[in-house]
């Protein structure tokens, strides 16, 4: 996984309330123990659930600032807990982010989550302090991207099967394309900045828009994202 | 006997199926109808000697060897048994009861049928010169049953063996064809020859009928069981298909799991025999059906080659090793340069970049360009400070990638690790 943001903040004593959604038992309490290890205990798990029913009835409950969710879950998998939280992601204040939490290697699996609006996507190889610092840029509202999620949405946005629905939001555009192949071949968010000449902001920009530009790649939910910004 | 022996597939026989005690008609080894091979089997005798027997009662016990044979064939199930092997396990038991399978309606229908062929066949052919005309259309009924009924057998059979070809389909709708044809042949002679030629457009009309309004009245309902048949058919392989990746989990995760145990203080053995256990496992679980399970072949296309080069780098130096493929096509020549240019890019970063952290290898296909990068996290090193001697990343790599046509670029830093990229232009011909 890329390297911590600096927005993370070091020294500050940032508190994010997690949810864990796994329904394997042990790894909970391993990232549980993962998290706890890492320096930073900014983290705190405030509550864990093993299928989509429990999930939405914890999520809820608690309104806790990220989610860690798998792809797999019974009861209708990852998709189906965005879908029914989709009111608490779209809340003005304090909406929970998800950031998907896969061992899949399956494309569809993680572009389907992603297209239901989780903030990221990192594997369970990643490491305890990589994931802590992914939990906090997706609470920033950064996009989380691993090399393989960038290999993914390449794949996806390079099969022209679709028509774009629209030049300019459906395409990646050269940069975008350029910062998730650096993504892609392992690059810090830093080392892109360094290599395009741009500032990380930058590089967070644009891999929020692509990050975007994937949850939006379909008319339906293109048309909703422009009604509610009044764009139409 | 008329017909010929089918052409012979190998079947898997299903130990559940052969229960102890009971007479089966032989699968394997069959002339006709599997009967003699299974009697002999199951009475410790030599086949052919049943055989002449079944004969020597056909020719001179008036037709009574046809008909003990057809009764054998309706009531004996097919089983395996009576060839080498199988030999045996009937041989221990000369005199076990003969427990017979019910019947079916069917069987018991073609039984009668049979019957009342044999038993106009001995009538009539005792009668002499006049009744000549009487045993041909008999004996063309009787040879479109035998083909048919032996296609019930084939079908039964091909519940074993799971090598059933599209060839063999056909041939056997052939054969289910050349039987009915045969038997109705056989009929209208019948019909021709008992002087009542004159009558035959009217049978032939009334038969058209009947069979226009059977075909009316089942027809939607033959069509749901086929439907039936056919989902009931795709479940079973669905779930022969999950017992199988349930198998393969079992037993190699085992395998892994006690390997493990053994080399517990082994850490890189550990580590490595639980990636590749966990490639595999992939290549099972999320790869389309077909892939991954034969090793050996040579991979076809670009991604599988990065994949595999990857993967036995990997298993060779311990080192993970991240591959992100984008897009993919046919592997040529200066492809296979390419990867193998890619493979000594791998196994440097692995052996002297290895500690930073997995190792990633990225390739694209954009085009006519394929690009793969390699790239580690170790200690980097500096290029021109390399001495001349040391041939393996100026031959191996940017040589390699020369000669081929196309660019191998490096970039090191003293602490930022090594990435190699390698860029290739696919040949014209390919495209």
């Amino acid at each position: 996984m890329t390297e911590a943001g600096e927005n993370a903040g070091v020294g500050e004593t940032r508190r994010v309330r997690v949810v864990l959604v796994d329904d394997h038992r042990m790894f909970r309490t391993g990232v549980q123990a993962e998290i706890g290890e890492t320096e930073r205990t900014g983290v705190e798990v405030v509550g864990e659930a093993a299928d989509v029913d429990q999930a939405v009835t914890v999520i809820t409950a608690t309104r806790p600032e990220v989610v860690l969710l798998d792809v797999h879950l019974p009861g209708g998998g990852g998709v189906e807990v965005l879908r029914r939280c989709a009111p608490l992601m779209a809340a003005a204040e304090n909406p929970v982010r998800f950031l998907a939490l896969s061992v899949s290697d399956a494309a569809e699996d993680v572009i389907g989550v992603i297209r239901g609006g989780a903030r990221g996507y990192v594997t369970k190889t990643i490491t305890g302090t990589d994931l802590v610092d992914s939990v906090f840029r997706v609470q920033d509202g950064d996009a989380v991207f691993s090399p393989r999620l960038a290999g993914f949405v390449l794949d996806a946005f390079a099969s022209t099967d679709a028509p774009p629905v629209d030049e300019d939001l459906d395409r990646l555009t050269q940069r975008e394309r350029e910062v998730l192949r650096l993504i892609a071949r392992g690059y810090a968010y830093k080392e892109i900045a360094k290599q395009l000449f741009i500032s990380v902001k930058t590089v967070e920009s644009h891999v929020s828009a692509v990050l975007r530009k994937l949850q939006l790649s379909n008319r339906h939910e293109l048309t909703r994202w422009a009604t509610a910004r009044r764009l139409v | 006997m008329p017909v010929a022996a089918a052409p012979r597939t190998p079947h898997a026989p299903d130990a559940d199926e052969v229960p102890q005690r009971k007479l089966y008609r032989s699968a394997d080894g069959r002339m006709l109808g599997g009967v003699a091979r299974g009697l002999a089997g199951h009475l410790g005798l030599p086949v052919g000697w049943v055989r002449l027997a079944f004969l020597l009662l056909f020719m001179w016990g008036d037709g009574l060897g046809v008909l003990l044979y057809a009764a054998f064939w309706v009531f004996v199930p097919l089983g395996v048994g009576g060839r080498t092997g199988h030999r045996s396990f009937f041989e221990s038991l000369p005199d076990g009861t003969r427990r017979l399978r019910k019947p079916d309606r069917g069987q018991i229908t073609a039984l009668i049928a049979l019957f009342i062929g044999a038993g106009i066949f001995i009538s009539k052919v005792q009668l002499g010169g006049a009744s000549g005309r009487y045993v041909w259309p008999t004996l063309l009924v009787g040879a479109g049953v035998v083909l048919v009924w032996r296609q019930a057998d084939n079908a039964r059979r091909a519940h074993w063996s799971t090598a059933a070809g599209r060839h063999g389909r056909l041939f056997q709708v052939a054969r289910a064809l050349a039987g009915v044809a045969l038997v109705g042949v056989g009929l209208t002679v019948f019909i021709v020859v008992r002087g009542s030629a004159a009558q035959l457009g009217n049978v032939l009309t009334a038969t058209l009928a009947v069979l226009v309004g059977v075909a009316l009245l089942a027809g939607p309902w033959l069509i749901r069981m086929t439907q039936d048949l056919s989902e009931e058919r795709l479940m079973r392989i669905r779930a022969q298909e999950r017992a199988e990746v349930a198998a393969h989990v079992h037993d190699s995760v085992l395998h892994t799991l006690t390997l493990i145990q053994r080399n517990a203080e082994d850490v890189s053995e550990v580590r490595r025999l639980a990636r590749a256990q966990e490639r595999e496992l992939r290549n099972w679980l999320y790869k389309p059906e077909g892939t991954g399970k034969d090793e050996a072949e040579e991979p076809a296309t670009l991604a599988e080659a990065v994949k595999k080069t990857a993967a036995e780098v990997e298993d060779h130096h311990g080192v993970p090793i991240e591959v992100v493929v984008v897009g993919d096509c046919p592997l040529d020549e200066r492809l296979a340069a390419q990867i193998q240019a890619a493979r000594e890019a791998m196994v440097n970063a692995a052996k002297y970049g290895g500690e930073g952290g997995p190792v990633q290898v990225y390739a694209e296909v954009e085009g006519q360009t394929v690009f793969v990068s390699v790239r580690d996290r170790g200690p980097g090193f500096d290029i021109d400070a390399v001495p001349g001697d040391r041939m393996g990343v100026r031959e191996s790599i940017i040589g390699r990638m020369q000669r081929n046509g196309g660019t191998a670029r490096l970039r090191s830093a003293p602490d930022g690790g090594t990435e190699v990229e390698l860029e290739m232009e696919r040949a014209a011909n390919t495209a």
